[in-house]
């Protein structure tokens, strides 16, 4: 039974990861950079649904709000990102400095929500309050379930987006030829924007499902899961959507089975000690496929 | 006034001049060829026009507009396709996905529809294949994706950048009937090719490009029996 439990919550963990994955999957596969404030981002989510429970002192209809106020908040942040610091490098032919930018944006970040809400955690009000379901002698919390079908929910719903629309399939386009994507009158510029966009909601999402896990809030909330979702992406293949998924549960099972069996402090390097075997073993990734170096 | 009317284009990479002024033009109807070596600046030629890469200075008169400044996907919807060389098929996406991808700036389902069904028609492999990865096709095959594709934005004037290379002398044969056929339904071509006997067989008028200027002009029939045309780009 222990066991069970353990994969489950690893299961729900995983699903964070992989939804805080898919945003840096997506911005690699289609921007081809790494976006290494996209951590930062769900801290900037977390803090926002922080600010709207506290002043509306935690009403359900608070809770509902601060989570679209994020998503609202996460969007605009990722979006202006992209606009202000990634797209002129972009555009000079520079990814190392776009990479080097965005580790500056992730300590902008940090610091500006150390400014404004200085460095006490803040204690989170959990958004999810369903105290979950027994089944025998398993008993599964009711924010592990929400963050599971959370998760899938997002899935399908990306999945359908990309397979099913026009913008899905021009950001496929782009994600696999820039020049021949412009030349079906493809925006790249308005892609890659769109791709932050979503990105960074589905931050806000983690964020989200991540504080109700763990109700403490600091400036550096994000940055451990958004290297970990990191580790998570390049393990499932970084590009890959699917990818990203496999990924981040994989990840989370990993840790939690580690930290549960092998050691708790050693979790966190169980973790990374995946992301070595992966570089080393098989450095595209379970999805991920190899790159063919044009001539 | 010429539909394509390119003046004066200069464009650099860096340093380097890539395209040193050429000027030339296509009329409405035409099937006017681009030949030159490799390295002559053709495919420059073509991206220029394009908007996927900057023009230095000169102008790109199209149907009376100078595009030379405006973005790339925006050229697409003003009647504009093109083929690009080494074909660039979505690899990852199924042939009816590249072919709706052509029709990215088109709104109108019904007439989307039409186009497919006349694209189908016109290259029934592709019928065939419409469910299969684009990366999974044969050269040839890839090609006339490529062709459909650009034909899927129902162009005034379609840009054909090598369209035979490195298929079989049959299949360059069929590429090149394809092209006349599009040619003969209303699409002006402006076609760039090594193959120059080929390119000059089916063309009206022909330009030479050599290390970024255009050495020779004339009517194609003119070239393919002009003494140096046979001798640089004839083998003879």
């Amino acid at each position: 039974m222990n066991f069970l439990t353990y994969l489950i919550s690893g299961i729900s963990l995983g699903s964070v990861y992989a939804i805080i994955a898919l945003g840096y999957t997506m911005v690699y596969g289609i921007a081809k950079m790494l976006n290494f404030a996209h951590g930062d981002f769900i801290m900037v989510g977390c803090y926002a649904i922080f600010s709207i429970v506290s002043a509306t002192s935690g009403s359900p209809a608070g809770m509902i709000l601060g989570v679209v106020a994020a998503t609202v908040i996460c969007t605009l942040v990722g979006v202006t990102t992209e606009r202000v610091a990634y797209r002129p490098l972009r555009e000079a032919g520079s990814p190392l400095a776009v990479l080097i930018t965005a580790i500056g944006v992730s300590y902008l970040l940090e610091n500006l929500a150390l400014l404004i809400f200085g460095s006490d955690p803040k204690s989170f009000t959990p958004v999810i309050t369903w105290s979950g379901i027994s089944i025998g002698a398993l008993r599964i919390q009711g924010v592990t379930i929400v963050t599971i079908a959370v998760s899938l929910l997002v899935l399908i719903c990306l999945t359908w987006f990309i397979g099913n629309t026009k913008s899905g399939q021009a950001m496929l386009a782009v994600a696999q030829d820039r020049g021949a994507a412009t030349l079906m009158g493809i925006n790249v510029n308005k892609t890659i924007t769109m791709t932050f966009a979503i990105g960074s909601a589905l931050a806000a999402i983690a964020g989200a499902l991540q504080c109700s896990a763990y109700p403490t809030l600091t400036p550096y909330t994000g940055a451990m899961p958004g290297i970990k979702a990191f580790v998570a992406a390049v393990l499932g293949g970084i590009g890959s959507i699917p990818g990203a998924m496999i990924g981040g549960i994989l990840l989370g099972i990993i840790e939690i089975l580690g930290r549960s069996y092998i050691s708790s402090q050693l979790a966190d390097a169980i973790v990374f000690g995946v992301l070595i075997v992966v570089l080393l073993v098989r450095p595209t990734g379970i999805l991920g496929k190899k790159i063919q170096e044009k001539v | 006034m010429a539909l394509l009317e390119v003046s004066d284009l200069k464009v650099y990479y860096g340093v380097i001049q890539a395209l040193k002024g050429i000027s030339f033009k296509v009329e409405k109807g035409e099937i006017v060829a681009l030949i030159g070596a490799n390295g002559a600046g053709k495919t420059t030629t073509l991206h220029t026009i394009a908007g996927l890469l900057k023009a230095g200075s000169g102008s790109i008169i199209y149907k009376d507009k100078d595009i030379s400044k405006i973005p790339g996907h925006e050229i697409v919807s003003m009647g504009m396709a093109q083929v690009p060389e080494g074909r660039r098929v979505f690899a990852d996406m199924t042939v009816a996905q590249n072919l709706a991808l052509g029709a990215f700036t088109r709104t109108d389902k019904k007439e989307i529809a039409d186009t497919l069904a006349q694209i189908y028609d016109r290259f029934p492999r592709l019928s065939e294949r419409q469910n299969q990865l684009a990366g999974t096709l044969s050269g040839g095959e890839q090609q006339m994706l490529a062709m459909g594709r650009a034909l899927m934005s129902h162009p005034d004037i379609i840009l054909m950048d090598e369209p035979s290379m490195g298929l079989s002398p049959l299949l360059v044969n069929e590429i090149f009937d394809i092209i006349e056929s599009v040619h003969k339904d209303g699409t002006t071509v402006l076609l760039v090719e090594q193959n120059a006997k080929k390119a000059l067989s089916i063309a009206d008028r022909a330009y030479v490009l050599e290390t970024g200027s255009i050495s020779m002009e004339g009517k194609a029939s003119d070239l393919l029996h002009n003494e140096a045309v046979r001798k640089a780009y004839l083998g003879e």
